[in-house]
């Protein structure tokens, strides 16, 4: 009897798996097809002829493509500078000094993320066009920066808050000065969390469309910049292939974000 | 209690700055901007935008709102089965699955549903292949649909991870009882798990609403005509009209439906503080 209805079941459950997976890597698989699709148009549910002649324009060293994906690594990187040189002191404060209003400044740091960011990023471009901020990359890098504080600022805590005290009161019981105790203990220690956060505020700034759209244009062209132009260009080749360069570094970050934060020091995130 | 750190402070300021020039400044000059006319309190500015776009208004929060539920409709059915079920190979491979957009752009969200949505894109076409679909009935989604598809696409692995992980910690013997009882595994999931993890669920949900509300890649790269999301009619005021105060307006609109929405959470969780408290 069990047996019986146990087929059908199962094959219910195939079923609605595979419909799932469809669901998920469907649209995925279409932009992959567009990225090696020379000529595609209607009536054909395939690419009519195959190649990478659009592969060699976007990876032409002298071509825009190129150019955007040199500039979205260089803001990408210089906003991690930028972020890790606040939120490590933050951090370190916020996880083992006493400090007024903690909570409140903990909330602080989300705000930016919380709010409804394109009204606030048309008034950073106003506030940056008087002081002639627009269309610098270091304009967006603060943007980005703002933008992307908050898992700078929260992670760090977190990985310092992790950090057992006795370590560094035993490193100060022999002598050290809270300096040294600081950067030969406890930093090497919280490293492995503010690595990941260092991940998360870079792979931010990559993604980043709507900061950049409003405070980086016309000068400023990061990859996501470039694939919209070309996507609403209807230059679908261009923009799959943009899109899937931003797909790797997400993708490969979603399959390995377990081994960048352990466990203790997610379960102190945020607080 | 020991005195508040100078020192500490001292370590905070730089960041806090930071936010203060990129954030509370420009929200300062949008307040301003949108409550003042010559220098004057006024409201001009919001008449404005509701004569303009109230259309839009309700638009985004119906899109909103539908994805918001769908993505939790989703969430729970689909971290039920991890938690739930006894099929081993079937919680593999879901787990292997769902993830696959959780730290996907926006951007390129919206770049692939552009294709795959489209009346001649592989949904339609697989539609087609498979004999669901007559080709003569084939119509691009790529509206008001397009962008709760992107939506949930995007924003569901989110709360399904959130909400596994609640699951996931919760007693299990509460579980068996209720199984032990004879109740079956739906009954199990909507009484004995879902009322454990319902702190959960909410915040995941609510940092959903508040993302989407701000996302301006997706409602212009999946439907590009009227009626359109807030953000993509503040960015046409700026672009086209260089208008700053009736944009501005509407993003106090949106300061206020975000507002709404932290206000509900906040109310959820002072009572639940309350009952702990009991």
């Amino acid at each position: 009897m069990t047996t019986l209805r146990a087929l059908p079941v199962a094959v219910l459950k195939v079923f609605a798996l595979a419909l799932f997976a469809f669901a998920i890597f469907g649209p995925l698989t279409n932009l992959a097809l567009w990225s090696v699709a020379e000529r595609w148009y209607t009536p054909f549910k395939l690419p009519v002829t195959y190649g990478l002649r659009y592969w060699e324009v976007v990876f032409r060293p002298t071509g825009d493509a190129m150019a955007s994906l040199m500039t979205s690594i260089w803001i990408a990187l210089l906003t991690v500078a930028v972020s890790l040189a606040l939120a490590i002191p933050a951090g370190y404060a916020l996880a083992r000094l006493k400090l007024p209003m903690r909570a409140a400044i903990m909330i602080l740091f989300l705000l930016p993320q919380a709010f409804p960011s394109v009204a606030i990023y048309i008034n950073v471009a106003r506030i940056f066009y008087q002081l002639g901020l627009t269309g610098t990359v270091g304009g967006v890098v603060l943007v980005h920066a703002a933008h992307g504080l908050v898992y700078a600022v929260w992670i760090a805590a977190a990985a310092f808050a992790a950090v057992d005290r006795d370590l560094e009161l035993a490193a100060r019981n022999m002598g050290a000065s809270p300096l040294r105790a600081f950067f030969t203990i406890t930093l090497p220690l919280a490293l492995p969390g503010i690595i990941a956060s260092a991940i998360f505020v870079f792979l931010e700034s990559l993604d980043e469309f709507t900061g950049t759209f409003f405070v980086g244009v016309p000068q400023v062209s990061t990859l996501p910049l470039l694939l919209y132009n070309a996507s609403m260009g209807g230059n679908y080749q261009i923009a799959s292939i943009t899109a899937l360069i931003l797909l790797v570094p997400s993708v490969l970050f979603m399959l390995f974000v377990e081994r960048f934060l352990r466990a203790d020091v997610l379960s102190k995130v945020g607080h | 209690m020991p005195r508040p750190s100078l020192f500490g402070l001292l370590l905070v300021a730089p960041a806090l700055a930071l936010v203060a020039a990129l954030f509370l400044w420009p929200l300062g000059h949008s307040l301003m901007a949108a409550f003042t006319l010559n220098g004057d309190f006024s409201l001009a500015h919001f008449r404005k935008a509701f004569e303009l776009y109230s259309n839009d208004i309700v638009f985004t929060l119906l899109i909103i709102g539908l994805s918001t539920l769908l993505i939790a409709v989703i969430s729970i059915a689909i971290a039920g089965v991890l938690t739930l079920s006894e099929t081993g190979w079937l919680v593999a491979v879901l787990k292997q699955l769902y993830r696959w957009p959780l730290f996907i752009p926006f951007i390129v969200a919206g770049q692939c549903m552009r294709t795959f949505l489209a009346k001649n894109g592989m949904m339609n076409n697989t539609l087609v292949s498979l004999g669901v679909l007559d080709p003569s009935m084939t119509t691009s989604f790529l509206d008001w649909r397009g962008i709760v598809i992107t939506f949930v696409w995007k924003q569901a692995p989110f709360v399904i991870l959130m909400l596994a992980g609640a699951m996931a910690s919760i007693d299990r013997s509460t579980v068996e009882a209720g199984r032990n009882l004879g109740a079956s595994r739906l009954r199990c999931l909507i009484e004995i798990v879902l009322p454990q993890v319902g702190q959960t669920l909410l915040v995941a949900l609510v940092l959903s609403f508040v993302t989407m509300l701000s996302v301006l890649s997706v409602p212009m790269m999946v439907a590009g005509s009227q009626p359109t999301m807030l953000t993509v009619d503040m960015a046409f005021r700026i672009n086209a009209y260089g208008d700053y105060p009736t944009a501005n307006a509407l993003g106090v609109i949106s300061y206020g439906i975000t507002a709404i929405v932290a206000w509900i959470y906040l109310r959820h969780n002072l009572r639940q503080h309350a009952e702990g408290g009991r």
